[in-house]
């Protein structure tokens, strides 16, 4: 049992990977409390395929990646706060048109480079165990940036997310506190991509939020709580994608899948098992 | 408090028109609230009392005329203004508890970063004993009841220890021990000094429990004592044809929350 937990940490990318998915869950899991309450998931999946042309045209001019990524990020980020501002647009109308727009730039960007570029997939699909140890620097400084970020700000992100009336009338810049969360969420993004890519990075952001939704009712215990299933459905699903040889960010995001499962069936009061053991005892 | 006399008075709004969405509701608003001043707001649908509510405490932009509040502009300062908000406007499946929803009240006072100390724990504590509602403090805010609910935003608007009080209807859909309770606390408030606007339905609340009263349709129809302002020729100048005299008697057809009727319309 325990050689079975230790060797695949005999390889030096496993052990990278093991660092990358950790890091990523907690940070996803956390900046995805916010995405869920504020119901962002949109918007979440909406950037993480806006970076799309950043990575084509980083590509194209042989620069870093996620540097390319990260400015695509920012950028859809700032348009959408911008078409969205005094309601020109409603904010998922401004989403659509982004996103789809950035996809599409992404798509021809990639359609003029002729070489098959591994490096593109694993944006596209993430690649967990490729992960250099320059890129863990960069994940963990840049996860370090928003953790800091939300900690400081705990209390007027909680604010203008849960009433931003009253942040008017405390006088809070809920505008600027909006967009602050937009940069985080993209940051988180960016980093992610490595991991889970392009494609599964809203379920990271989303599902361990929604499985802490579940079992608390309070935002810091939800925090936590989403970030342990972050941690546990990155080592589990990563060691499934070592031994049963499957792509290590679906696996990784299948397990927090799973583990939203049994907190939807099994969660104390609130879970569908326990409503119909109610409904049962009601019927009686 | 010893020269308040000589103050400028509490609330003093100058010629204030303010738009919603483009579209005008309030024009050329002219009135004084004194210090501690408990006054009633009255008028039918779309009067434009939230409306007013929401410019004083900065929600709505202001487009003619000037709102002082002891004597300075709106926003120059902290303002020391407590909105409480109807009901309908939040989000009630937020993860918090009643006790953080009550010390975000004290946030305005904290600053930046800072985090709440024992001092605003006391705060929270004392507020949430004032409406009687302690022993909820733990609990999260969705599993209350509308009363509890109403109340939860009154403690959290004391705990922000605003000079001025703005409550937007405050007696619509709640229990008679909740409307006990917000009753009550105006009682507590006026000792304290603390100057109250409270917009409500209820004509025979405003005239039996307030000194004041401000009839608003669009524009100020009578500011005073309640027997100088809901006489029957402003009432009929408010409502229009929703009021109805009986002998000298006015009723008011209701306007809250106006069932199917045909030019139910305000």
């Amino acid at each position: 049992m325990i050689d079975w937990l230790v060797r695949p940490l005999s390889y030096g990318f496993m052990q990278r990977g093991l660092a990358a998915s950790l890091m990523v869950g907690i940070l996803c899991a956390v900046v995805g409390c916010y995405v869920v309450l504020r119901s962002m998931a949109f918007l979440g999946d909406a950037l993480a395929h806006a970076v799309l042309p950043g990575v084509a045209l980083a590509y194209l001019l042989g620069g870093n990646l996620l540097v390319g990524a990260l400015i695509a990020a920012l950028v859809v980020a700032l348009g959408i706060g911008f078409l969205s501002r005094r309601g020109a647009v409603k904010e998922d109308t401004a989403i659509g048109i982004l996103f789809a727009a950035a996809l599409s730039l992404g798509v021809v960007l990639i359609s003029t480079i002729r070489t098959y570029a591994v490096d593109l997939t694993h944006i596209l699909f993430g690649n967990v165990l490729g992960v250099s140890s320059t890129d863990l620097w960069l994940i963990g400084g840049l996860g370090a940036v928003v953790l800091a970020t939300i900690a400081l700000l705990y209390k007027e992100f909680l604010v203008v997310s849960f009433d931003p009336v009253l942040g008017a009338t405390l006088r809070l810049p809920v505008a600027f506190l909006r967009t602050t969360l937009l940069i985080l969420l993209a940051l988180t993004i960016v980093v992610s991509l490595q991991t889970v890519g392009v494609g599964l990075v809203a379920a990271m952001l989303v599902t361990p939020g929604a499985t802490a939704y579940l079992l608390t009712r309070r935002l810091f215990p939800m925090m936590l709580l989403a970030a342990g299933v972050g941690i546990v459905s990155s080592v589990v699903g990563l060691y499934l994608s070592f031994y049963l040889d499957v792509a290590s960010g679906a696996a990784v995001v299948l397990t927090a899948t799973a583990i939203f499962l049994l907190a939807f069936l099994l969660a104390p009061r609130r879970g569908w098992v326990w409503a119909g053991v109610r409904r049962l005892r009601a019927g009686r | 408090m010893s020269n308040s006399l000589l103050e400028p008075a509490r609330l003093d709004l100058d010629g204030v028109s303010v738009a919603y969405n483009g579209a005008p509701v309030l024009r050329d608003v002219t009135l004084q609230v004194p210090h501690g001043a408990q006054v009633a707001v009255v008028g039918p649908n779309g009067a434009g009392k939230s409306t007013l509510f929401k410019a004083l405490v900065g929600l709505l932009p202001i487009q003619r005329g000037r709102v002082l509040i002891h004597g300075r502009p709106l926003r120059s300062h902290q303002d020391c203004v407590a909105y409480v908000p109807q009901r309908e406007e939040v989000d009630w499946h937020f993860p918090v508890s009643v006790a953080d929803v009550v010390m975000m009240g004290r946030y305005g006072r904290l600053g930046w970063v800072r985090r709440p100390g024992a001092a605003d724990r006391a705060v929270v504590a004392r507020c949430l004993e004032q409406l009687g509602i302690a022993d909820l403090a733990g609990r999260p805010i969705g599993e209350l009841s509308g009363g509890q609910q109403q109340r939860v935003f009154l403690a959290r608007a004391l705990a922000q220890e605003p000079h001025i009080l703005l409550m937007d209807e405050p007696f619509t859909g709640v229990d008679a021990a909740t409307q006990g309770a917000v009753l009550q606390l105006l009682e507590q408030l006026e000792p304290m000094g603390v100057t109250v606007l409270v917009s409500t339905h209820d004509l025979n609340l405003a005239a039996a429990r307030f000194k004041q009263v401000l009839l608003l349709n669009r524009s100020v129809v009578a500011y005073g004592p309640p027997q100088h302002v809901l006489t029957p020729a402003h009432i009929t100048v408010a409502f229009g044809g929703q009021a109805l005299f009986l002998g000298s008697e006015a009723v008011i057809v209701d306007q809250c929350c106006p069932p199917d009727l045909p030019g139910g319309q305000p």
